[in-house]
């Protein structure tokens, strides 16, 4: 059975069998985009609107590369030209776009459910490309993609995601999946940021050298310093470090061909020191960029046939 | 013009009997086998006749968002669930703050004549925080209490005051319980589902810590707190403590925290958000125990409308409420029918107790001299909550379009017949 929705809102949406079939076809673009014609016909004449009411660059671009390679117009609405500013509702705006005849939305929105919620108002695909601390399926499928590349397979995989997990729409995105899997998932980060984590099912560590005991593969989350809420913060960016920072030295505890993911951009010396940030023998962040790209064109690629009934 | 009530079983707070209801003008004149002649007759067999509910937590919206609903279409609202009296929360704009705004509210309900409209004023002016209102002139005016209701008063010195001063006016406080250095910007109960939605939440003990400093304050004053739509088991404990020892101190729940729990988010769907949030299973299962064992003193709704442009909209982005009015018989009857609460028990939170809370010694019961406001209510009565039955000018009900069981089939205000389902009479 393929993956038979218009949307991606959710990874708990995805079987194991969707997974695959996404990470096959997303093997066929990741050869494609190693041409010299990097292009497929496949979009031609659709519009696909890259709708990004909270800014991110990478996302964008990402999924802005990926619609052109399948040879669609892409056209980028951002947050900062958009008229939600002038009051409009979010609804009347996706509403407005898609009366110009547009065919797919990529969504990110600083709301959490805000994807699904745009799904449930338009007959045009939805891509979630994250919802405020929700999910981030196409990272998610990105870091799958990447790790099945190194290993070979998901069988008797253990996984750490570390940092902040309450806030990471990285961490519930890859959480779901991983559980539909099989993937044995650990999660550990600062107290403030844990509390409640028990309901994902994952086992939870009490301090970075359980964490990193024993995985195959570290997702090392983003510390969101530009976060202003009216949460108090963690004491310092030092001590975080120290307690939640992943270094070299302390690798040694993670299994020998370990690898490490970050959904980027790296907070250096943060979360992750340069150490490992540069080794590119165990951080494979820039695989991820690049897998990024053909994730997101088998997305769209699947969606759009969804859409059509093709 | 005399009306009677035929064949009804009467429920009040303590007793159940089959007899009819004599009504001259706005009074009950007689409870009786007999079969006084009558103006009008109310075939009423197979239902039961309830005093007409007391809601002293309701917001209207007017004067200042009088398209979310009004004191019209408000008293039309209340009607329709039954309620005969209800008390306006002070978060209007401009805040009724002051005699004024109070006089001119019971005015504007007077002359639509459904209800009684009982205000509550505000606590501080303006709703800021600061200094006290005019209590003994707007009690005067025909307020019945002081709350800042959306908003709690965050300086305890401020509450001490309107509990001393409240007092001396023979009133008492409403706070809406709530910690705010701990809201955290939060839309939702903080817990494994707020985890899971990733959608911040704000723990109960915003709620608990709150009530804890006002139940202290309260001890200090020796003012009347009562605590408004309760929502954490732990709220419970805290208000059974401060019973036991002597506090003045009292309680309402809302039927949402005792119907629904935050699992209902699941969707994101906004008519689910309301402050206080809906808890977990096990705050629902305290606040029906809580109902059976008499820690809750009220039933009240906390009708809260928002237009459908407010509501439909991103989680976060969304306020805070929903509408009550008219379901609260349908979910206070599910008490019943789950044997949490007997009828009578029903009547004396929904009805008696309010009425003696507001010290309305005319209220409250079925009994002769008492004021006719009437419920006359069918609790097998199944039917679709849909957009003919809704009086409200808002839709933000989960339960809109929804099957209810049990309604009321007429209410009666002052001896007068102000709503009948499904038309208004009046
Ligand atoms: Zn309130």
């Amino acid at each position: 059975m393929a993956y038979s929705k218009k949307n991606l809102i959710s990874t708990k949406d995805l079987s194991s069998d969707d997974i695959f079939q996404i990470l096959n076809l997303a093997k066929h673009y990741k050869n494609l985009n190693l041409q010299n014609e990097k292009k497929s016909p496949l979009l031609k004449g659709v519009t696909v609107v890259n709708s990004f009411f909270e800014n991110s660059t990478r996302t964008r671009t990402s999924f802005e590369i990926a619609a052109k390679r399948l040879s669609s117009d892409a056209i980028n609405f951002t947050a900062s030209s958009s008229s939600t500013n002038k009051g409009e509702t979010l609804i009347d705006t996706i509403k407005n776009i898609e009366s110009m005849k547009t065919d797919i939305f990529i969504m990110r929105h600083s709301s959490s459910g805000a994807a699904k919620f745009v799904a449930s108002h338009t007959p045009s695909c939805v891509i979630n490309a994250g919802d405020g601390c929700n999910e981030h399926p196409t990272q998610a499928l990105l870091d799958l993609f990447t790790i099945y590349e190194k290993f070979g397979s998901f069988d008797n995989l253990v996984v750490s995601i570390i940092g902040d997990i309450a806030h990471s729409r990285v961490a519930r995105s890859n959480i779901y999946a991983m559980q539909t899997l099989g993937i044995k998932i650990k999660l550990f980060g600062p107290p403030q940021m844990m509390q409640y984590a028990s309901v994902f099912g994952c086992e939870i560590c009490k301090d970075m050298d359980e964490a990193v005991r024993g995985s195959d593969a570290i997702i090392m989350l983003r510390i969101q310093l530009e976060r202003s809420d009216d949460e108090t913060p963690f004491p310092s960016i030092r001590e975080y470090s120290r307690y939640f920072g992943l270094s070299k030295n302390r690798m040694k505890q993670a299994k020998d061909n370990a690898i490490i993911l970050h959904p980027g951009p790296i907070n250096r010396g943060v979360e992750l020191n340069s150490d490992v940030a540069d080794d590119t023998r165990i951080s494979n962040i820039l695989s991820q960029v690049e897998n990024g790209v053909a994730i997101r064109m088998a997305i769209l690629d699947i969606v759009y046939k969804n859409l059509k009934g093709l | 013009m005399r009306t009677l009530i035929k064949n009804g079983m009467i429920i009040n707070a303590n007793d159940s009997k089959k007899a009819n209801v004599l009504i001259e003008n706005d009074k009950i004149v007689d409870i009786t086998l007999d079969e006084p002649k009558a103006d009008n007759i109310i075939d009423a067999n197979g239902k039961l006749i309830m005093p007409g509910l007391i809601d002293i937590h309701v917001h209207f919206r007017d004067p200042g968002f009088e398209y979310k609903d009004d004191i019209i279409s408000g008293s039309e609202t209340a009607v329709a669930g039954g309620v005969t009296a209800c008390c306006p929360m002070a978060n209007t704009n401009p805040v009724n703050d002051n005699a004024t705004i109070t006089r001119d509210m019971i005015k504007k309900a007077k002359k639509r004549g459904l209800i009684d409209l009982m205000p509550i004023g505000a606590i501080t002016n303006g709703m800021k925080g600061g200094s006290i209102t005019e209590m003994g002139e707007m009690s005067e005016a025909g307020c019945v209490a002081f709350s800042d209701d959306g908003l709690p008063v965050s300086s305890s010195d401020v509450m001490r005051a309107a509990l001393e001063y409240s007092a001396f006016h023979g009133s008492f406080i409403i706070n809406h319980s709530q910690d705010c250095s701990l809201c955290r910007n939060g839309h939702m109960n903080e817990g494994l589902m707020s985890m899971k939605l990733g959608i911040k939440g704000m723990p109960r003990e915003q709620e608990e810590i709150m009530i804890s400093r006002d139940m202290l304050l309260a001890k200090l004053t020796g003012g009347h707190i009562h605590i408004a739509h309760v929502s954490s088991g732990w709220s419970l404990k805290l208000i059974e403590t401060a019973k036991k020892e002597g506090i003045n101190i009292t309680c309402e729940v809302c039927p949402h925290h005792f119907t629904f729990d935050d699992s209902y988010l699941e969707g994101y769907d906004t008519n689910y958000k309301m402050s206080p949030p809906l808890r977990t299973k096990d705050d629902v299962k305290a606040m029906r125990e809580g109902l059976r064992n008499g820690i809750i003193d009220i039933i009240c709704t906390d009708h809260a409308p928002h237009h459908l442009d407010e509501k439909e909209r991103e989680f976060d982005k969304a306020p805070f409420g929903i509408l009550g009015l008219q379901t609260l018989i349908p979910l206070t009857l599910n008490l019943v029918r789950d044997g949490v609460i007997s009828l009578n028990k029903m009547v004396e939170l929904t009805s008696l107790n309010p009425a003696k809370l507001l010290k309305l010694n005319d209220r409250g019961k079925i009994e002769i001299g008492y004021l006719a406001d009437i419920a006359i209510v069918d609790p097998e009565f199944e039917y679709i909550y849909d957009e003919n039955l809704n009086k409200s000018k808002s839709k933000n009900s989960p339960l809109l379009g929804k099957k209810l069981k049990g309604a009321a089939i007429k209410t009666i205000k002052s001896g007068k017949l102000v709503y009948d389902f499904p038309n208004v009479v009046v």
